[in-house]
């Protein structure tokens, strides 16, 4: 019988997933290991890897990676893919290290089109260190640091880093994606190829947002968590192309 | 090989390219901005990269990644912009990432003050970051060492896998001096350079665990978290053998002068003024301030030496504790202070070392 199926050789064949059930890393490791391994660059890439469950990517992967300080993945990917512009540079990181501490680093690597790829997991919440609220928390979402559920008046609104960087002129390829249906798994991994492509092509700074859970932080259950998703969390971030040039 | 005349950050960027720095990125701050402009009209010469950074913050951990790519990498900085840049050198440290970056030391703490200042001994040679990891430290007293100095940092820090500091001042950035500056290495040389770092450097490799390159800032495990820091202790302690120093005039002095950078040239100056007076003064001054050459302390003859006089411009002192160690009590230590962007006074000198001999 032909084997039609195999795991990614991007990932290492005697791991077992670390990730609580229900998360979407280990989704999201897959895909972009199954596309560097299709794209032919297992050999040219180079991972920066954030700080939070991000980083736990390292354990994982085949390939060529740091881990940043926290926030500071685009700042250091930005190092790596002037030194070496011939190595596929992409980076992995969380809203907390993204959007929070790591929003100038964001914002000036989209804004000087920095020849990279961003993948950015938005699930609303800090994870690794257990729960506290995010710039991408809901409104009325509780979260260990605001109890009561985040406040408009007190904390804000989520932040949308797509359409924010969407204000900028030198972004090439914005998108939202999730990962909580198989169609929508499929479009994230055409929507990685691409921001991978483009880089290859360069064409500039490429990111790629995935709607995802965190069913541990959320407290509830996988099953549960999907349905989280698709009712809470992708009316407040829609999916689709915000850019592409 | 011919002199020219050159300011001191110009000078210490040049001897920077000419070392094989490929990448700088930097930020504005006073006064070392001719650093990163000087690298901006300087590396597309030589096809490097320059980036004007977003801030500090992340002008580090541009060359953090840069570095991470096997490139001879660079930032540059003074006081208040060092403290931002001290994440990302604690992650190069414990990545054991080398790179070289140069605090043009100002007055502090805080936003403190402009002018030249050397508030920031601590820092540099003690806890320049979290964690407990150290760097060796070049401390400049004229242009022309800091540009042998820079030129010679990048070989440590690929030595050692490991930063350098050069801890300049305001005073050696903003000086113009005449320097020989030494040999441009060549593309040949650059590119030996950048491949024998290929083992662990991000440039790709064979897909598996064993042959990855991993850049690891930390450890999961903590017996390996150990290991890590008992290694990097094992580094630390070898560089003993890297400490300099200049003694000047040390045999017979009567009081000694124990001092670094821009504050010793002006108490050499000081010691040859006193000479010429027939007193008997000397000099030892700190060239690498880490590893600090405390075995100098040991050459002085104590059975002369009524004092060792602290000369640093910094309130409190710092370097003085130092001194200490070095000096083992053998004798009295005073102590000629200046602070907030003053600049030591070769008088102020004189004075000191006068009230120690009318003693």
């Amino acid at each position: 019988m032909e084997k039609i199926y195999t795991r990614t050789k991007t990932i290492q064949e005697d791991k077992v997933s670390g990730f609580c059930p229900g998360c979407m890393h280990s989704t999201v490791i897959k895909l972009i290991g199954e596309v560097i391994e299709e794209m032919g660059m297992v050999d040219k890439t180079a991972a920066v890897l954030g700080i939070g469950c991000c980083g736990l990517h390292m354990d994982y992967m085949a390939y060529d990676n740091t881990t940043a300080p926290h926030g500071r993945a685009c700042a250091v990917a930005t190092g790596m893919k002037r030194a070496n512009p011939n190595t596929l540079v992409y980076t992995y990181q969380g809203d907390g290290d993204l959007a929070s501490i790591g929003l100038a680093e964001t914002m000036s690597a989209a804004n000087r089109g920095e020849n990279i790829s961003v993948i950015f997991i938005n699930n609303g919440i800090y994870g690794m260190t257990g729960g506290q609220m995010a710039p991408t928390t809901l409104i009325g979402m509780k979260a260990s640091t605001a109890p009561k559920g985040r406040i408009a008046e007190e904390h804000g609104y989520p932040m949308h880093m797509c359409e924010i960087l969407n204000q900028l002129t030198a972004p090439a390829y914005l998108v939202r994606t999730s990962c909580n249906t198989p169609a929508n798994v499929n479009k994230t991994k055409e929507a990685i190829r691409k921001a991978f492509q483009n880089q290859l092509d360069g064409k500039g700074f490429s990111m790629v947002e995935i709607v995802t859970g965190c069913p541990t932080n959320w407290g509830m259950d996988a099953l549960a968590s999907l349905d989280y998703i698709e009712e809470k969390m992708l009316p407040e971030f829609p999916l689709g192309v915000i850019r592409d040039r | 090989m011919a002199r020219v005349f050159m300011k001191g950050t110009e000078a210490v960027a040049e001897a920077a390219v000419r070392a094989g720095c490929r990448f700088f990125a930097g930020y504005p701050i006073t006064p070392q901005n001719e650093v990163p402009e000087y690298f901006a009209r300087r590396m597309p010469e030589v096809d490097g990269v320059f980036v004007q950074g977003e801030s500090e913050v992340a002008s580090i951990n541009m060359v953090y990644g840069a570095a991470s790519m096997g490139v001879r990498s660079m930032t540059s900085s003074s006081s208040p912009g060092i403290s931002l840049k001290s994440e990302g050198i604690s992650y190069c440290a414990a990545a054991r990432i080398p790179m070289v970056y140069a605090n043009f030391a100002r007055g502090g703490p805080g936003v403190g003050s402009i002018q030249p200042a050397q508030q920031d001994y601590f820092q540099a040679t003690k806890a320049s970051g979290n964690g407990g990891f150290q760097m060796m430290v070049f401390a400049p007293s004229t242009v022309q060492e800091a540009v042998d100095m820079t030129y010679r940092a990048f070989d440590y820090a690929d030595r050692d896998r490991n930063p350098v500091l050069i801890l300049a001042d305001g005073v050696i950035g903003t000086m113009m001096e005449p320097v020989e500056l030494p040999e441009m290495k060549s593309d040949e040389e650059i590119a030996a350079m950048k491949a024998a770092k290929g083992s662990w450097a991000c440039v790709g490799h064979e897909l598996d665990y064993a042959h990855r390159s991993w850049i690891q800032p930390g450890q999961w495990s903590t017996a390996r978290m150990q290991e890590v820091n008992e290694e990097a202790d094992a580094l630390y302690r070898s560089w003993e053998k890297d400490a300099q120093a200049e003694e000047y005039m040390v045999g017979d002095a009567e009081v000694i002068i124990a001092s670094y950078g821009i504050s010793a040239r002006i108490a050499k100056s000081a010691v040859n003024v006193l000479r010429a007076q027939g007193v008997k003064a000397g000099l030892i001054r700190a060239v690498t301030v880490n590893p600090f050459p405390y075995k100098a302390f040991d050459r002085i003859n104590y059975d002369k030496c009524k004092a060792i006089l602290d000369v640093e411009m910094s309130i409190p002192a710092q370097f003085v504790e130092d001194v200490k160690v070095g000096v083992k009590e053998r004798c009295p230590i005073k102590t000629c202070l200046c602070s907030g962007g003053n600049i030591m006074s070769r008088e102020a000198v004189l004075a000191a070392v006068k009230k120690i001999m009318e003693g």
